[in-house]
Order: C-alpha cells, then sequence, then structure tokens
C-alpha cells in the first residue's frame, strides 16, 4: 500500500501539490486525473523519490520515501517500473540494452537470461524481435510500447505510467490501455497511472482520483465519477468548457 | 532602491547556489570514480570523442599559432638582429602557456558544448530521470567517464600541441627567416627545461576538470526544451572560458612565484 499524508511541494512561488492525501491499494489500478500542468507528473516523481517534498510524506510499506538515503532509494527504486511521458528511452542505446538496462546493472545474470527477459518484455508489448533498432527508428507508438517494456522487464511490484496514450494514435491508445489491464492481471502488480485521456482512465481505472489545485478533490470507482455531483470533477469528466474550472485555473 | 538590494540578494544567493553546486558536483564525481563496476566501454568511448577526434582542430590551432608566433617575433627581433632567439620563444610560449590554453579553449567549445547539448537534451527528455529510476546514479554514469576522458587526454593534446607549435615555429624560422635548422633545435632545446613542460601540464589538468564539471553541471540543471539546452550549451562554453582564463591568471601568478 502506498500513502500519501499531506504533501506540498513548490517551485519557487508556485505551490503545484498542496497538503495532497492519497492511499493507494496494493495490486489496484489507480488512475490519476486532472488537467495538463496541475501537478500529475509532480507526485508521481515524489513516488519514486525524484523529487523530495518540501512537506509530508509518502509512506510505501511502512518506510517513508523522502527520508530515504541514495542506497535505500535506489532499492525502492528496483521494485518501481516507470513509463514516461516521453517514453525516455536512451539514445545511445538499442532497444534491447534500454529494457534490459536494469537487469545488466543490477543482477548477477547471465547475458543469455537477460536476452531471454527482454525478449520476454517485448513480446509482452507486442514487439517481438526489435532488440537491435535503435530508438530513433521507432515511431512514437513503439517507442512508449518499449518504455513499458524496460518498466516491467526486471518485475516489479508497482508500476508507474506517465501520460501513456499521450501522443499515440486511438487504436495505439486502446493497445496501450489493454496492456495496462493485462499487466495488471497477469502480474499482479500496482499500477498507478496519471493521465487526463478519460476513455483511457475509465478503460483501466479500479479507482479514479481527480487532482485539482494542488489537491485530491475526489476518489472513486470509475462508475462513481462517471456519476458524480462534485461540479469540478464533473466538469473535467465531461469535458465542458464552462463550469468552475476556468482556463487558468489549474 | 529596496528593488536594487533585492536584486542584488536574489543574484548573490543564486551565485552561492551555483559554486555550491558545482563543488558538489566535483566532490560526488570524484567519490563516484572509486565506486565500482568502472564502466570501461564508454570510459574509452569518451577517450576517443574527446581526444581522437579533437587530433585535427588541435592541430590547425597549434601549427597554425606557432607559426604566426614565429613571425610577429621576428618582426621585432630583427630590427635587434636577434632573430636567433625566435626558437626559444616560440617554444616557451607554447609550452608554458599557449599550448595549454588554447587546447582547453579548443576542447571547451568542441567537446564540453557537447557534453552539455548532450546531457541537456536527456536532462529535458527525461533520460536523467530514467536512469535514476533504474537505480543507476547519472554522476557515475555520465560524468565518471567524461571526466576521466578528459583529464587524460586534454594533458595528452596539450603535449601534441607543444610538439605542433614547435614544429610550425621551425618552418618559419628555418625556411623563411633563415635560421640553420640544427641552431634552431638546438636554441629551442637549450631554452626549455622540464619545468616548462609538467608547469604546462598541470595547468591543462586543471582546466579539464573545469571543462568537465562546467559542461556536466550546466547539463544537469537544463530547462525547458530545445531552446534551453541552446542556452545551457552558450552559458556552458562561456563559463567554461572565463574559468579557464581566470584558473590560467592564477595558476601562472603561483607557478612565478613558488618557482621562479
Amino acid at each position: 500500500m502506498i500513502e500519501i499524508i499531506n504533501l506540498t511541494k513548490s517551485f519557487g512561488n508556485n505551490k503545484v501539490l498542496d497538503n495532497l492525501n492519497l492511499t493507494i491499494n496494493s495490486g489496484e489500478v489507480t488512475v490519476i486525473i486532472g488537467r495538463s500542468g496541475c501537478g500529475k507528473s509532480v507526485l508521481l516523481k515524489h513516488i519514486i523519490g525524484l523529487l523530495k517534498p518540501d512537506l509530508g510524506q509518502v509512506i510505501i510499506d511502512n518506510e517513508d520515501v523522502s527520508m530515504m538515503d541514495h542506497e535505500e532509494l535506489d532499492k525502492l527504486r528496483l521494485s518501481f517500473g516507470m513509463l514516461f511521458q516521453g517514453a525516455a528511452l536512451f539514445d545511445s542505446m538499442t532497444v534491447g540494452e534500454n529494457v534490459g538496462f536494469a537487469l545488466k546493472e543490477h543482477t548477477d545474470l547471465p547475458e543469455v537470461m537477460v536476452k531471454k527477459k527482454v525478449a520476454r518484455a517485448l513480446e509482452l508489448v507486442g514487439l517481438k524481435g526489435i532488440e537491435e533498432l535503435m530508438p530513433a527508428e521507432l515511431s512514437g507508438g513503439m517507442k512508449k510500447r518499449v518504455g513499458l517494456a524496460r518498466a516491467i522487464c526486471n518485475d516489479p511490484k508497482i508500476i508507474l505510467y506517465d501520460e501513456p496514450t499521450t501522443g499515440v494514435d486511438p487504436v495505439m491508445a486502446d493497445a496501450i490501455n489493454e496492456l495496462i489491464v493485462d499487466l495488471n492481471t497477469k502480474l499482479k502488480v500496482t499500477s498507478i497511472v496519471v493521465t487526463h485521456d478519460m476513455v483511457s482512465a475509465y478503460k483501466i481505472a479500479g479507482r479514479i482520483a481527480m487532482l485539482y489545485k494542488g489537491k485530491i478533490i475526489g476518489v472513486g470507482r470509475p462508475s462513481e465519477i462517471k456519476n458524480t455531483k462534485d461540479p469540478v470533477v464533473k466538469q473535467f469528466v465531461t469535458g465542458a468548457s464552462k463550469g468552475p474550472i476556468t482556463e487558468n485555473g489549474g | 532602491m529596496k528593488a536594487l538590494i533585492k536584486r542584488l540578494g536574489v543574484k548573490s544567493l543564486n551565485f552561492f547556489i551555483y559554486i555550491g553546486g558545482v563543488f558538489h558536483l566535483l566532490v560526488s564525481t570524484m567519490f563516484q570514480i572509486f565506486v565500482p563496476p568502472f564502466r570501461r566501454k564508454e570510459f574509452f568511448s569518451q577517450m576517443y570523442k574527446v581526444g581522437v577526434q579533437s587530433l585535427p582542430i588541435v592541430f590547425l590551432v597549434a601549427f597554425f599559432t606557432g607559426m604566426v608566433l614565429a613571425l610577429q617575433s621576428a618582426y621585432q627581433l630583427t630590427k635587434m638582429n636577434a632573430q636567433i632567439y625566435i626558437s626559444g620563444l616560440v617554444a616557451l610560449s607554447m609550452l608554458r602557456e599557449l599550448g595549454p590554453v588554447l587546447t582547453a579553449l579548443v576542447i571547451a567549445g568542441r567537446v564540453g558544448a557537447s557534453i552539455t547539448a548532450e546531457l541537456g537534451t536527456m536532462k529535458v527528455t527525461e533520460q536523467i530521470d530514467a536512469l535514476e529510476t533504474l537505480a543507476a546514479n547519472p554522476v557515475k554514469y555520465l560524468v565518471v567517464p567524461r571526466f576521466l576522458a578528459l583529464c587524460i587526454m586534454l594533458p595528452i593534446l596539450t603535449i601534441y600541441a607543444d610538439f605542433l607549435g614547435i614544429v610550425g615555429g621551425y618552418l618559419i624560422g628555418v625556411y623563411k627567416l633563415l635560421i640553420g635548422p640544427t641552431i634552431y633545435l638546438q636554441m629551442t632545446y637549450d631554452s626549455l627545461v622540464l619545468k616548462d613542460l609538467f608547469t604546462g601540464l598541470f595547468k591543462s589538468l586543471i582546466f579539464a576538470v573545469i571543462i568537465c564539471i562546467i559542461s556536466c553541471y550546466e547539463g544537469f540543471r537544463t530547462e525547458g526544451g530545445a531552446e534551453g539546452v541552446g542556452k545551457a550549451t552558450t552559458l556552458s562554453v562561456v563559463t567554461s572560458f572565463i574559468l579557464i582564463i581566470t584558473a590560467d591568471c592564477l595558476f601562472t601568478a603561483l607557478f612565478y612565484f613558488m618557482f621562479p
């Protein structure tokens, strides 16, 4: 279980997260929705310890991430997989080297085993046999899927997805959604997905949480969020331009 | 007035944050050098990029500088009928000053800029975050191989530049100013002591540290897409140039007084 308690983070005068509280259940897909730039990715980066909070705590299995030193953080991160918004593949490495990076760096597995695991991860994301390609040779959707293969290659317990369907065509977006659900069922991982794509959110979520003005203003099952009475959540999920959320309103 | 003081305060604070950040990176790099594993492949690849690929540009700069130095000295020394001293002047200037400084400036422009652009692009495309999420230390993985490659290759390039500068001066001295080749070489040899070479090489080692740490630091703090990468690269080269010239001045003075 991941508990986020009173998390606060500012960049200069801009308070991005403001006393945010959220509990993420193990083995569930939790989708965090909110407008672009509202702090969803910042929240993800706090969970994996890339950012330190100004105040508050992120508790994973009874350990406070913000209090961990480098070694403890590295140990924790090996139980995570993260898919970045732009996939963040290493340009100078082949697809195979990208996917097998963590295994090569942190395990004593022989080369043959690493190759096997890489091939399996690529097969899971539907990209069999592209180990020798360079990231520059891949389309946007393929990059995302390779990023996903890298995230799942060392059998993580928690997978973080930062806008997994942004910038890909609807067919590919649906394929990625299927993949997230599939991985969750097959690998029994805890998934945290950050998105503003409601089609995706309804399809994959066990629970949906809405981030607005630095706080979680609503949490529930997809059906509950769909039928919410909260005017802000309602405006966001229906995509209405008129309502309490203004153009500059976070 | 209040606004001016506030601005001054912010600028000073940013300056100290910058200095702190640079020193922190330097200390982390020195520490990570001794933490296994040693990335041999990346280290040799950087040696090739820093050293071998810089040979042509260092050749051009050093060779022509040696020639120009000989010609400009001849302009004055001929008046006093003292052309014979051109050989010593060129050799000393190259070994003590121009070899290390010009090579460092060329490498700051060629290699330093490329390091900042590469790391800056990695930063804005979240590749550095990705490294961290994969439990790989970015300093160990990215800075250490570049640091070691620069610290080894810059002094070697400096020796190469020293030699080429002397050859450039020799060609002008012998074929244009008609100084006898044996006398020219003898005068070059007589005017040099080992100290001249070593002080120059020590300076080039300091310049290597400056180039690597500044260019990596600027790369790591890049923000804001392609424009940010451009700004960081410019800032990295300008800062390296300023620090190289400043360090050169300091160390030249230090050596002058310590080893007169």
